[in-house]
């Protein structure tokens, strides 16, 4: 955090020179006008010689006062903005190294949050809070200050009282947290009945239930609304407390200045009185401000923590300088005794064994949630293994760059995703430099041109995240057509279709086989045809291989496979 | 906007109190200076204690009361804000529950949760700031005016030179930077569907190693939205050095006027002391009123977003007492010449299509992806309404018909299995609220569903966390349908409803279905030849248009691209296995079934 903030260091030094110029000048020009007040003695007793000079001088002071603080102001915001957009950019550079370890385990939404509010609340909180802070302290000890010279009995009474403001303050605070915090979780209640039924509004429109549902919700509501109002009442108290605090001063300091300006021997007068009293006003300000800016302080320091916690993650190990960058790969795969698990104390892979020829195809078949996802991102290095080591043409796949590796292999997966875009834009996401024929003709060959061609801007249409307004069969087909656009000499596919109607599904499977033609595949099987085509079959089952071979191998072997085959057959 | 502020409606009366309590301490606030200036004039001038003493002791009690009356203006304006706000919630749920379901596709269920939550919070901070502070500024301002003029008619002019001019740098400055924080809102949009994008599809963008490429346009987006925040700061950073140099301008005039006046003998030293700090009051309203005012700005805006969602009627309208259905009529449904584009759409799902169902027939409708299978059993229930043609439901057009109606008379099983919150039993009454245990007993048996609860611990009563994670997509599958069965609706339309079910399931589903009481006319959506194989007629759909309508045996003669989807389904690459037994196997190793 120190980094961060010393990059900035003469801009900080510059703000804090410009507020305390501010302070300064806010604090003495009262005294001039006390000082020009105090010449006007009575009638015909006016001292226009000494007042003009002062007004003039009052009138200098005030520009320079204002334009200090509009430095400072404006300052503060490109400090703060940039620092933000500084956080932004270093986070989301980082999430790009993160290993996908770290991605899997912390669900989106809560990166999303630390990049989007803890980082607005950081840098409002710390930086804001902190020029405020500095304000209020200087504004303190200069009213003080001025206060004694001109009357100590005056300040003493103005020390004893104000810290008043600041105990109401804070005892308010405590109180109010409690219902706060159920205002909080009553609020937290109502979004999710809200969520779950605006989510899911067709289904209970389907049966009728608006009535009911909206009942449900009504009581929440009810419930939220008697908490709130408490909370914001009660909360709401702090500022006419210590508006109430600050009067008391005020006539405190009214009553002990004018008895010293009666006083014989006093050098009190009503000009410095005047002064003092509005003196007694803008000390007690920052007693305000600075408890609020405590709480927003603490705030700021818990959403730094939750920043600097994605900043200091280890990132994926980089490429080492000896990578080679993976060209014109033949497609022969080793996969020597890897061992691998994502939770270290549970076995999963265990010391598998399969090697694969240029131009073979392996079809990984097993029960949901058997780990066939696993083996892709082995290959894929999106993780390492434990023990063991995977080559492709004879080099570890370590010593190789991930991004050549990465390119080698073209990936479709179950999961479709489309980045917000033009249609051409995703489909050319492996392929940037692809002209238009050629997108089209990998559309054609997907058979996804057909809807392409509909679509009211065709290849210009914007698609928004999470695929906008296209059925899930039409994305998988897209992503299909990225892969065929960027043609790839390996392939890892998932031979999930199942949003795309049978006889599309038929179709993309023929392209799949034409694809799969001399290239070395990797298929999660779907269909039994692809089983028996296979050149090995990898059975997974909890995580593990249990066998492998061929269809006719491990029929014979009469293992778990031939069993669930012959089973599906009586 | 108007609409909004009927919701205050229920709180005329706080909404009164609170401003006028606020006004009193303000105006008790502005007593301050005359009583300053009284013991310049009158104690200090006299040396008289026991005046100074007295005057302190006003000032004290000012301070006191003016305490009472402010926090009865906060209570009384809470109440206002939380009361409000709360009825806003209520109806715009209500209202929300209304839509049909062409506007919910058009709105977006993101905007709508968004509406509820985020927006309705900005509105109440909004009234609750407004009622406190909104009023107590200018009043302020203007009482200082007013106050001044009292004091001295002559000095006070400047006041009313002053504070037009005031007001005017203010709205400029606010009115100038509010489409500039629109701005910033949206660009901060755009960092968060950036950010998103990427932690969604990371895999894939690290698979075409395209990494790059994502910081760069996400650097661009960030340096925009930092740009568009620094230049809607700079004009904000402008108000309060603007309004202190005015005021302090104004000061000086005031001094020198006091001065000319004091030395002529028409006023008193004190009522310069008095001026004086009646413009200092105005100055420390100033700043108070500029920051709430960036509030404001929020409050309007979103209250803006919220209107928006109300000026949305909803586009299908039932009428209140609809008519009564034919139930001796022959015909169940009828299809008359309907054509229908869904709202997103440029062509129509459907076009022209005509077909006619008798009473208790169990229909099959079959086809390609986009062949309008979905848009037909849509267009039954009236979710959505053709463009031109007509829907019939027991010989009367579905317009006709009220909300209440169409719902006993149609249930659905949608294709994705939504269950919520609450026991298997609250789902199942979902159906029919005043359903007995041993129709949801019935229902259950039918949809092959008594297993399920069978297995859970509190079986009926079993309660389903997040929509049913406890259970598996065959599982939810199953109760989904035994809701639709409770409701013992003359139509039942089942989309796609056997997709996680094995085949004996599906099988004795069917059977069971075919065997109800109350012999219910079915429709069955299904993408495969062996789901609706024995159903009394199949519909063919491709590409919005009816290929062709019979039994299996009449289709496979006359209607090719039945007699297509037939041989791709049944043939295919495995000529030595038949297609079931592939099934099979695939649902045993887990393959081809999401779960």
């Amino acid at each position: 955090m120190l980094a961060l903030v010393s990059k900035y260091r003469f801009s900080i030094f510059l703000t804090l020179l410009f507020a305390s110029v501010n302070v300064f000048l806010t604090l003495y020009i009262p005294l001039l006008f006390g000082r020009v007040i105090d010449m006007i003695v009575g009638t015909g007793l006016v001292d226009f010689a000494g007042i003009k000079p002062g007004l003039a001088e009052a009138a200098v002071l005030s520009v320079i006062c204002a334009a200090a603080l509009f430095g400072t102001n404006i300052i503060n915001n490109r400090i703060a903005f940039n620092t933000a957009r500084d956080m932004r950019n270093d986070m989301f550079r980082k999430i790009n190294v993160l290993p996908l370890e770290y991605l899997d385990r912390h669900p989106a939404g809560e990166t999303v949050s630390r990049m989007v509010s803890d980082v607005e609340q950081f840098s409002d909180g710390l930086l804001l809070g902190f020029t405020q802070m500095f304000s209020g302290v200087l504004t303190i000890i200069g009213t003080l200050v001025l206060m004694l010279r001109i009357n100590w009995k005056i300040a003493l009474a103005v020390v004893l009282l104000t810290p008043l403001s600041m105990f109401a303050a804070k005892f308010i605070a405590k109180h109010t947290y409690r219902y706060f915090s159920e205002q909080s979780l009553l609020r937290s209640d109502l979004t999710s009945v809200i969520n779950e039924i605006t989510g899911n509004l067709k289904t209970v429109k389907a049966f009728g239930r608006e009535k009911a549902e909206l009942e449900r919700f009504a009581e929440v509501n009810e419930s939220l609304a008697k908490v709130s109002l408490k909370a914001i009442f009660y909360s709401s108290i702090t500022n006419p407390a210590t508006r109430f605090v600050n009067a008391l001063v005020y006539a405190a300091v009214a009553f002990v200045g004018a008895m010293d300006v009666i006083s014989p021997d006093s050098a009190l007068t009503v000009g410095l009185l005047t002064s003092v009293l509005s003196y007694a006003n803008q000390y007690t300000k920052p007693f305000n401000e600075i408890s609020g800016v405590i709480t927003e302080f603490q705030n700021a320091l818990a959403c730094a923590a939750r920043i600097f916690d994605l900043l200091e993650q280890t990132p994926e190990k980089p490429d080492s300088d000896k990578a080679v960058v993976l060209e014109n790969p033949q497609g022969n795969i080793e996969i020597s005794s890897v061992s691998f698990s994502y939770d270290k104390s549970r076995e999963l892979i265990r010391d598998l064994n399969v090697s694969v020829k240029k131009g073979q195809k392996i079809a990984i078949v097993g029960p949901t949630g058997s780990g066939k996802t696993t083996l892709i991102n082995l290959l894929m290095r999106f993780y390492d293994v434990d023990s063991g080591s995977i080559s492709v043409d004879g080099t570890d796949i370590r010593n190789i760059t991930r991004h050549s590796l990465r390119s080698s292999f073209g990936m479709v997966l179950q999961d479709t995703w489309l980045k917000p875009g033009t249609v051409r834009e995703n489909i050319a996401f492996g392929k940037p430099d692809a002209t238009d024929e050629e997108i089209i003709a990998a559309a054609k060959q997907a058979h996804a041109y057909s809807f392409i061609r509909r679509l009211p801007k065709g290849l210009d249409t914007y698609i928004d995240e999470d695929g906008g307004s296209l059925s899930e069969g039409q994305k998988q087909l897209l992503c299909i057509t990225r892969v065929i656009l960027s043609l790839p000499p390996m392939l890892i596919l998932d031979e999930a279709t199942s949003s795309i109607d049978v006889n599309t599904e038929m179709r993309i499977n023929k392209v799949f086989d034409k694809l799969m033609q001399g290239r070395t595949s990797f298929v999660v099987a779907h269909r039994l045809s692809t089983v028996l085509n296979a050149d090995k079959i990898l059975v997974m089952n909890n995580g593990m291989v249990v066998e492998s071979g061929t269809h006719e191998e491990l029929l014979r072997k009469g293992g778990f496979y031939a069993k669930l085959f012959k089973s599906s057959f009586i | 906007m108007k609409k909004l502020l009927s919701y205050i409606d229920g709180y005329k009366k706080e909404a009164v109190m609170a401003p006028l309590f606020k006004m009193l301490e303000a105006l008790l606030e502005l007593f301050v200076p005359v009583i300053v200036k009284k013991i310049i004039d009158i104690g200090i001038a006299a040396s008289d204690t026991a005046y100074i003493l007295r005057m302190c002791a006003i000032l004290f009690l000012l301070a006191l009361v003016g305490f009472i009356f402010s926090i009865t203006a906060q209570y009384f304006s809470a109440k206002v804000a939380v009361g409000a706000s709360t009825r806003l919630r209520y109806s715009l749920f209500e209202h929300i529950g209304r839509l049909s379901y062409p506007d919910i596709d058009t709105l977006g269920t993101s905007g709508l949760i968004t509406r509820m939550t985020s927006d309705v919070n900005q509105v109440q901070n909004g009234i609750n700031l407004t009622l406190r502070l909104l009023l107590r500024s200018p009043f302020v301002v203007f009482g200082a005016m007013v106050m001044a003029f009292t004091v001295d008619s002559v000095s006070a002019v400047t006041f009313a030179v002053t504070i037009p001019v005031l007001f005017i740098v203010v709205f400029a400055v606010m009115f100038s930077s509010m489409p500039l924080y629109r701005l910033v809102q949206k660009k901060l949009d755009g960092i968060l569907v950036s950010t998103r994008s990427a932690l969604n599809g990371v895999r894939v963008i690290r698979a075409f190693g395209r990494e790059q490429e994502q910081v760069t346009e996400f650097e661009k987006a960030n340096s925009e939205l930092n740009l568009a925040s620094r230049k809607a700061g700079r004009i904000s950073a402008l108000l309060n050095p603007l309004t202190y140099v005015i005021v302090n301008i104004a000061i000086i005039i005031l001094i020198y006027v006091g001065a000319l006046r004091v030395d002529s003998g028409a006023i008193t030293k004190g009522s310069v002391v008095a001026l004086y700090n009646y413009m200092s009051q105005i100055l420390v309203e100033l700043v108070k009123m500029a920051n709430l005012i960036i509030s404001i700005s929020k409050a309007v805006a979103s209250s803006k977003r919220i209107s928006a969602v109300f000026d949305t009627k909803p586009s299908i309208t039932f009428p209140e007492k609809g008519a009564r259905p034919d139930m001796d009529s022959d015909t169940a449904v009828c299809f008359r010449n309907v054509t229908f584009t869904y709202p997103s759409s440029s062509a129509p799902a459907v076009s022209n299509i005509s077909f006619c169902i008798k009473k208790g027939e169990r229909i099959g409708i079959i086809g390609a992806t986009g062949s309008g299978k979905t848009a037909v059993i849509n267009l039954i229930p009236r979710f959505y309404d053709p463009d031109s043609g007509e829907v019939l439901l027991f010989g009367r057009n579905v317009k006709e018909y009220s909300a209440d109606t169409l719902n006993r008379l149609v249930a659905v099983v949608p294709q994705k299995a939504v269950l919520f919150n609450g026991t298997i039993k609250d789902n199942l009454l979902w159906g029919n609220s005043k359903a007995s245990d041993e129709d949801l007993l019935e229902a259950l048996e039918t949809a092959q569903g008594l297993d399920i609860i069978a297995s859970k611990k509190d079986g009926i009563n079993e309660f389903l966390s997040e929509g049913g994670k406890n259970l598996s997509g065959g599982q939810k599958q199953r109760l989904t349908i035994a809701r639709a069965l409770v409701k013992k609706a003359p139509i039942l339309i089942l989309d796609d409803s056997f997709s996680a079910l094995d085949m004996a399931t599906d099988r004795n589903l069917r059977k069971a279905l075919s065997k109800l009481p109350y012999s219910p006319t079915v429709f069955i959506v299904s993408q495969r030849i062996s789901s609706v194989i024995d159903c009394d007629r199949i519909i063919v759909m491709d590409d919005g248009s009816i290929a062709g309508i019979g039994t299996h045996d009449e289709l496979l003669a006359t209607c090719e691209t039945y007699r297509e989807i037939y041989l791709t389904q049944k043939g295919g690459a495995s000529n030595a296995v038949s297609k079931s037994s592939e099934r099979n196997f695939q649902k045993s190793a887990g393959i081809g079934v999401e779960i």
